[in-house]
């Protein structure tokens, strides 16, 4: 390779890419979410999912989680510059291997097509907390809760059963036991 | 029930009671308020830039040379995108700034009015924080949570965009909280385990070097006090970044000069070789670190920094101590002299075979040129400069390219807080609003701009603020007719493709600065230099001085990028011999 002619080095750090869940907890307020979101793509940190909602109306909270991959420095910075915004509170990062911990994600398949292909998109849902929100002669739209993993494998399943239309969260994450993340 | 004021009296106020003395700005439509109400506060003096940009680099120039934040006061619109550069330039090198912004009034914001553009929305990632001030009932507490945020922890600028409705509306006032915390974002909880470990480390390190940074110098002059009374309590040899000039005394033995892309000879070579590297107050930055993985490999490192995501972002050290230098410093000083375990003595011995080395380096005298008789050298007009002003109190702004390095290189700073440069973002055009400031913070020393003919022409219309206000600034043109800098790189790189580098038709400096009001004053051979530079001196007033330098000068020497410190190219004869002409080797 030719030697590139730059006033800057080459990249020469390769590392590992891990997976990790940010829980960031904000104050609820305008522009907010663009701070954090602005962040990582001002930085070139990638946003696999997101997932924000308020969750204390008389602090204003709000808990945005993340799904981001990025060498294990990377994700020190993450972290650290999370932190950093003024309307960030607290900031918790698991690793998606993280046993302690429960990810989820809830997806919306819509399946039209005949009746067999629809029980058998039903039946193919069944170890993922299925919950039927609507039916018609022709469609049905199923609700299911699981891995990000396995919704996208329930999406490719499903293609050929007739799924026509997916919506997603974007997964969210909480500690298992009683222990509260501080 | 107490009395109500208007957002503009509120923006007042809090000025008035944050003990601002000074306001950089220029009035447009959506600010109108607020310049309203400037003559009823005659403890806060309003200065007129020419443009908004020079009214950000003046603010960051009185920052750094006063270490109060500075304030700037822009209309909507294209007074705030006008502003964006020197706030981009402030966060990069953590100048606290408070940026006031008017806005289009709440009810037109969105609709593409007149003068509107989404100032928060541009300013976020050039801000610690920014806010848009919705509710006069907010508009007290958010300026001064501005201050609050700009001014503690690692400084840097922020920014309060107020609608035009806002600074008629009116609400109560309340004076800034004290003791209030600031989310917690101000990070100064190091432990003694920290300070003992760093005692360890001096007690045991045979090459060690310190290296420090801006840090040292926004931790305000008690740090470099307490730098100063370190680094000669342990003995170990310093080097400094860009920013943190000044900080240790230039013209000291222990220092060996700056360090980086155009570092010192025996500053690279000493980071290179050390065992025990001293990080305080700086950010391995790019210009300093070179290529990554080859960088100090010897080392143990330590990071001293406010700011606890500059740990380990480039380059993984041994031990962060987060806090701030000053207070590290002095608890370390505090723990070694109270040990009294002979540490002071037994490690100058330890290190004296270090210091044979690095004076070994020195013999090379990087940063030698070769003078001559007939064209006046760049570097030697820094160091006639620097030799008839020492004896002064003297105040040093540059812009951005050679003329900068070489001022870094030839001019010795002794004091924290002389030297404003714009490191980070490299910004052409800031020396001259700089000096600006920096003159309204220090009305009777001597400020001078070391400037480059191309970069003093992007912000030379502030020469019109300094005869104004009779700031006797002095704008030190190294005219060389080229952006040498990167003249320099298409030299070295581009096979000598002078792309677009040369200026055709720059202006007549002295007749520019008579255009100004100002005096303008030519010097094209080295004879007649030092009585020029002298008449620039006593001369009360602004002064554009047209130095008419050798144009193809290089800064040397120069650590290629993607090179490790130890292979520096000192001058052009070296360069001939090996690394630039070598095919294989060319540089990245």
């Amino acid at each position: 390779m030719a030697s590139p002619k730059s006033a800057y080095s080459i990249p020469t750090k390769k590392g590992k890419l891990d997976t990790h869940i940010f829980v960031v907890w904000v104050d609820n307020e305008a522009g907010v979410l663009a701070r954090v979101v602005g962040l990582f793509s001002g930085r070139g940190y990638n946003i696999e999912s997101l997932a924000v909602a308020e969750v204390d109306a008389t602090k204003n909270i709000s808990r945005i989680t993340i799904v981001t991959t990025g060498t294990p420095q990377v994700i020190d910075q993450i972290k650290l510059q999370l932190k950093k915004l003024v309307p960030v509170h607290k900031v918790a990062d698991f690793k998606r291997e993280d046993k302690k911990v429960i990810f989820k994600e809830m997806a919306l398949l819509k399946i039209v097509g005949e009746k067999k292909k629809i029980e058998k998109s039903l039946k193919a849902c069944r170890s993922y907390n299925p919950v039927i929100l609507d039916k018609s002669n022709k469609s049905v739209v199923i609700q299911i809760t699981a891995l990000r993993r396995e919704i996208d494998k329930m999406s490719k399943k499903l293609k050929a059963l007739g799924l026509t239309s997916t919506s997603r969260t974007g997964a969210i994450a909480m500690t298992r036991g009683a222990e509260v993340f501080k | 029930m107490s009395k109500l004021y208007s957002g503009a009296e509120i923006v007042f106020k809090c000025l008035e009671d944050q003990d601002v003395e000074f306001i950089f700005g220029y009035p447009g439509g959506a600010v109108l308020p607020i310049y309203d109400e400037l003559k009823n506060h005659s403890s806060i003096k309003h200065i007129l830039v020419r443009h908004e940009q020079g009214a950000g680099h003046a603010a960051e120039g009185y920052a750094r040379s006063s270490g109060k934040p500075g304030i700037v006061l822009v209309t909507s619109g294209p007074g705030a995108t006008n502003v964006v550069t020197a706030l981009t330039d402030a966060y990069m090198d953590s100048v606290p700034l408070i940026c006031i912004s008017g806005q289009v009034p709440t009810h037109l914001i969105g609709t593409d009015a007149f003068q509107e553009c989404d100032t928060t929305g541009i300013t976020r990632p050039c801000t610690k924080h920014n806010w848009l001030v919705k509710d006069i009932k907010d508009l007290p507490k958010i300026l001064h949570e501005a201050f609050e945020v700009a001014t503690t922890g690692r400084p840097g600028p922020v920014l309060v965009d107020i609608p035009k409705d806002i600074q008629f509306a009116k609400t109560n006032y309340s004076k800034p909280k004290k003791t209030k915390k600031s989310n917690g974002k101000s990070h100064n909880k190091f432990s003694q385990s920290d300070i003992n470990e760093l005692i360890n480390l001096i007690s045991k390190a045979k090459k060690p070097v310190i290296y420090t940074g801006g840090g040292v110098i926004n931790s305000g002059p008690k740090a470099s006090e307490a730098l100063r009374e370190f680094v000669r309590l342990i003995g170990f040899p310093i080097t400094s970044t860009l920013q943190g000039l000044g900080a240790f005394p230039g013209d000291d033995n222990q220092f060996i000069g700056m360090l980086g892309m155009h570092g010192t000879y025996e500053a690279n070579n000493a980071m290179h070789d050390c065992d025990l590297l001293i990080n305080i107050g700086a950010r391995f930055d790019d210009r300093i670190t070179g290529k990554i993985d080859e960088f100090s490999p010897k080392s143990k490192k330590v990071h001293i920094d406010i700011d606890p995501s500059s740990i380990n972002k480039i380059i993984k050290v041994d031990l962060a101590i987060v806090g701030d230098v000053n207070e590290v410093i002095r608890s370390t000083i505090k723990k070694i002299n109270k040990k009294q375990n002979g540490i002071k003595v037994s490690n100058k011995q330890k290190i004296s075979k270090w210091w044979e080395q690095i004076q070994k380096w020195r013999t090379k005298d990087s940063l030698g040129f070769v003078n001559s008789d007939e064209t006046i050298k760049p570097q030697h007009a820094v160091q006639r400069l620097y030799e008839l002003t020492k004896t002064q109190d003297t105040f040093i702004t540059t812009e951005v390219g050679q003329h900068q390095m070489w001022a870094a290189q030839h001019y010795k700073f002794n004091k924290p807080n002389r030297w404003m440069t714009s490191g980070g973002l490299g910004t052409m055009g800031y020396g001259l609003p700089a000096a600006v400031g920096v003159q309204i913070a220090h009305p009777d020393k001597i400020v001078i701009d070391i400037a480059g003919e191309a970069s003093v022409l992007m912000t030379i219309q502030e020469m019109s603020t300094a005869v104004q206000y009779n700031l006797p600034i002095k704008i030190f043109v190294l005219n060389n007719q080229y952006m040498g800098m990167v003249r320099q790189w298409q030299e070295l790189l581009h096979e000598k493709n002078y792309s677009e580098s040369y200026s055709e038709a720059l202006p007549d400096f002295v007749k520019l600065a008579e255009a100004y009001g100002c005096k303008g004053i030519k010097a094209s051979n080295p004879e007649e230099l030092d009585e020029k530079i002298k008449e620039m001196i006593n001369h009360n007033g602004p002064v554009i001085f047209d130095c008419q330098v050798d144009p193809n000068e290089n800064c040397f020497p120069m650590i290629p990028s993607g090179k490790p410190h130890n292979q520096m190219i000192l001058g052009p004869n070296d360069k001939a011999e090996n690394k630039i002409t070598g095919k294989g080797k060319a540089l990245v």
